[in-house]
């Protein structure tokens, strides 16, 4: 048995049992942070906070939300939109919070590329910061089931179908993931089940998993600058605080960091209370039906750039290259061939790179949201070709760009 | 020494006994999600090919998935070809389209254009003719052809009939 002493007060008994004083000084106090960053170093945190959002308004759709395909429909749009107090707000927010928070995911994401927060040791932040990116993307699509409309049940229709795997035909594989031969009860009961426990769950533990990666490389700082953080912290612990280059995490950081998040939150709320419509689809205000097509079917915006990549393509090839880039991004570490930490401004052609890469995607999402005809047709095509393009490219400009 | 094999014979026993159960339940977990009994029994479908009017497209409901019946007209007769002749179901007199109604791009459902005599995809704009062959990217193959049986002057959906079987030989259901 371990030796006690008599506590002298409750945070002391808690102490000698828990050793929250060590826990608070290793997780917060302790825990370095650069100075020279900026407000994009906030997103994490403001990535959590959604996260928390998404979690609580989700625990009390949960409470009136029927799974089932006669009823789904009328639990969203009648009892919780009409009936239960407050259910419109929960809605609003789980709605608005899914879709912000990909805007937020990619911001985080471009931040790390342009600062070349991805290697160097920093590897495990990015390849897990991407898992999150999946299983994010797995968790909306499930959620954009549940409500069982129209675009509920032809986007469930369509994704499931991409796994038969084009001239493949492996159509048992489709009718097992859906448990029928068109998404039916049991394809809404699984998905059901995957939005609200086991996708979840897997993000929980990535989040644990993305911040545990970030502890020994520390975070990336502007200028890509490597420190001595024994020697940084030992100086602003002896009291020159001024002269270190690094803060704490609490108070010094997190103080910025929750200023950032209270800036995020009115720009939030303005968009749940006055203009939730862009995450609501019209066209899934109509119960699904499985014999009639809406006439265009497009995905939320987020996936709009990989969906442009499906599109303008003959069946199998356009499989390639949607797996082509749905994978990509994850190996960026080690297609980045120069060992430079520093902002993209200050790479060469990196920096050219950046803001195709950039202008590309945004092109890819307009054109995916588009009708494809004509000219849209055309210019995703073009868009689509150029991603892989600048993918194929970027080893061979990043072997040219000279050390720093 | 003694201590040692011990463990580690106590750690592959251990091995042994968690790989059985590993691999039982990803099967119990596999079949789990297979499609059910009453699923897979939904049965046949029957659909009377005397109400059906000419160049006016009948969608059934056949295993949730909507099939299409197209009684062609003798104009759209005298223009096909060997190709599309061979897809066409005998009816007595009547020739008949009975195709699955989902693009074989991403399985939406194409419309008929009775005007232009085609069905068209509004999802990514593929197009197929009246003997349902994909005339225009990005389907990469003809409406497939479900199981039939004829019965007089009934079609019945799910079963497979002699006059199935010899387009099944030919090559023309898929």
């Amino acid at each position: 048995m371990a030796h006690f002493e008599k506590a002298k007060s409750i945070h002391d008994w808690l102490d000698q049992r828990l050793a929250i004083d060590k826990v608070n000084k290793v997780m917060q106090t302790e825990y370095w942070i650069p100075k020279n960053i900026n407000f994009l170093w906030a997103m994490g945190m403001v990535l959590v906070i959604t996260f928390m959002m998404l979690l609580v308004s989700g625990i009390f759709l949960l409470m009136y939300y029927q799974p089932n395909i006669a009823t789904a429909f009328d639990s969203v749009n009648y009892t919780i939109m009409r009936e239960v107090e407050f259910g419109w707000l929960w809605r609003h927010v789980h709605a608005v919070a899914a879709s912000v928070v990909f805007l937020i995911i990619y911001i985080h994401m471009f931040t790390g590329i342009y600062y070349g927060s991805y290697k160097k040791g920093r590897e495990m932040i990015w390849i897990s910061g991407m898992l999150l990116f999946v299983a994010f993307s797995a968790e909306a699509f499930s959620g954009y089931m549940l409500p069982w409309g129209q675009m509920s049940y032809w986007a469930g229709m369509v994704i499931t179908n991409l796994f038969s795997l084009g001239s493949l035909e492996m159509n048992g594989i489709v009718e097992w993931i859906r448990g029928d031969y068109v998404p039916a009860q049991a394809f809404l009961t699984r998905f059901f089940m995957l939005h609200v426990l086991l996708v979840p769950l897997a993000i929980m533990a990535l989040i644990g998993i993305h911040f545990a990666a970030l502890r020994i490389p520390h975070v990336n700082n502007q200028d890509g600058d490597e420190f001595d953080y024994d020697e940084e912290s030992a100086k602003y612990l002896a009291g020159d605080t001024k002269g270190s280059k690094v803060i704490r995490f609490a108070n010094d950081f997190l103080s910025k960091d929750l200023f950032v998040v209270a800036v995020y939150l009115i720009f939030f709320f303005y968009l749940v209370f006055w203009n939730y419509g862009f995450a609501m689809d019209p066209v899934n205000f109509d119960p699904a039906d499985g014999l009639k097509t809406p006439a265009h079917i497009y995905p939320e915006w987020y996936f709009l750039w990989s969906y442009e990549i499906l599109r303008p393509f003959s069946k199998d090839i356009g499989l390639m290259a949607f797996g082509f880039a749905q994978v990509i991004f994850v190996l960026l570490p080690f297609l980045d061939r120069s060992p430079n930490v520093a902002p993209a401004n200050r790479r060469g052609p990196f920096a050219i790179w950046f803001w195709l890469m950039i202008v590309d995607l945004i092109a890819l999402t307009a054109m995916g949201k588009l009708p494809p005809e004509g000219i849209f047709s055309t210019i995703g095509l073009y868009a689509a070709v150029t991603f892989i393009a600048l993918w194929v490219a970027l080893p061979f400009i990043t072997m040219m760009e000279k050390k720093k | 020494m003694e201590n040692n094999s011990r463990r580690g014979f106590m750690g592959k026993a251990f091995g042994a006994v968690a790989g059985v159960g590993a691999v039982g339940s990803l099967v119990a977990m596999k079949q789990t999600w297979d499609p059910l009994p009453s699923v897979k029994a939904a049965g046949f479908t029957n659909v009377d090919l005397t109400t059906v009017e000419a160049n006016v497209l009948v969608v059934e409901k056949w295993r949730g998935k909507p099939i299409f019946i197209l009684k062609k007209t003798p104009e759209m007769l005298a223009k096909q070809n060997d190709e599309q002749n061979a897809r066409d179901i005998k009816v007595g007199e009547d020739s008949y389209l009975v195709c699955i109604g989902l693009c074989t791009h991403l399985g939406c459902i194409p419309a008929y254009a009775s005007g232009e005599e085609k069905f068209k995809c509004a999802c990514h704009g593929g197009e197929f003719d009246t003997s349902g062959i994909d005339i225009l990217l990005p389907p990469p193959s003809p409406l497939p052809i479900p199981p039939f049986k004829i019965d007089g002057t009934t079609l019945v959906l799910g079963e497979e009939g002699e006059e199935y079987k010899k387009m099944k030989e030919a090559g023309v259901t898929v």
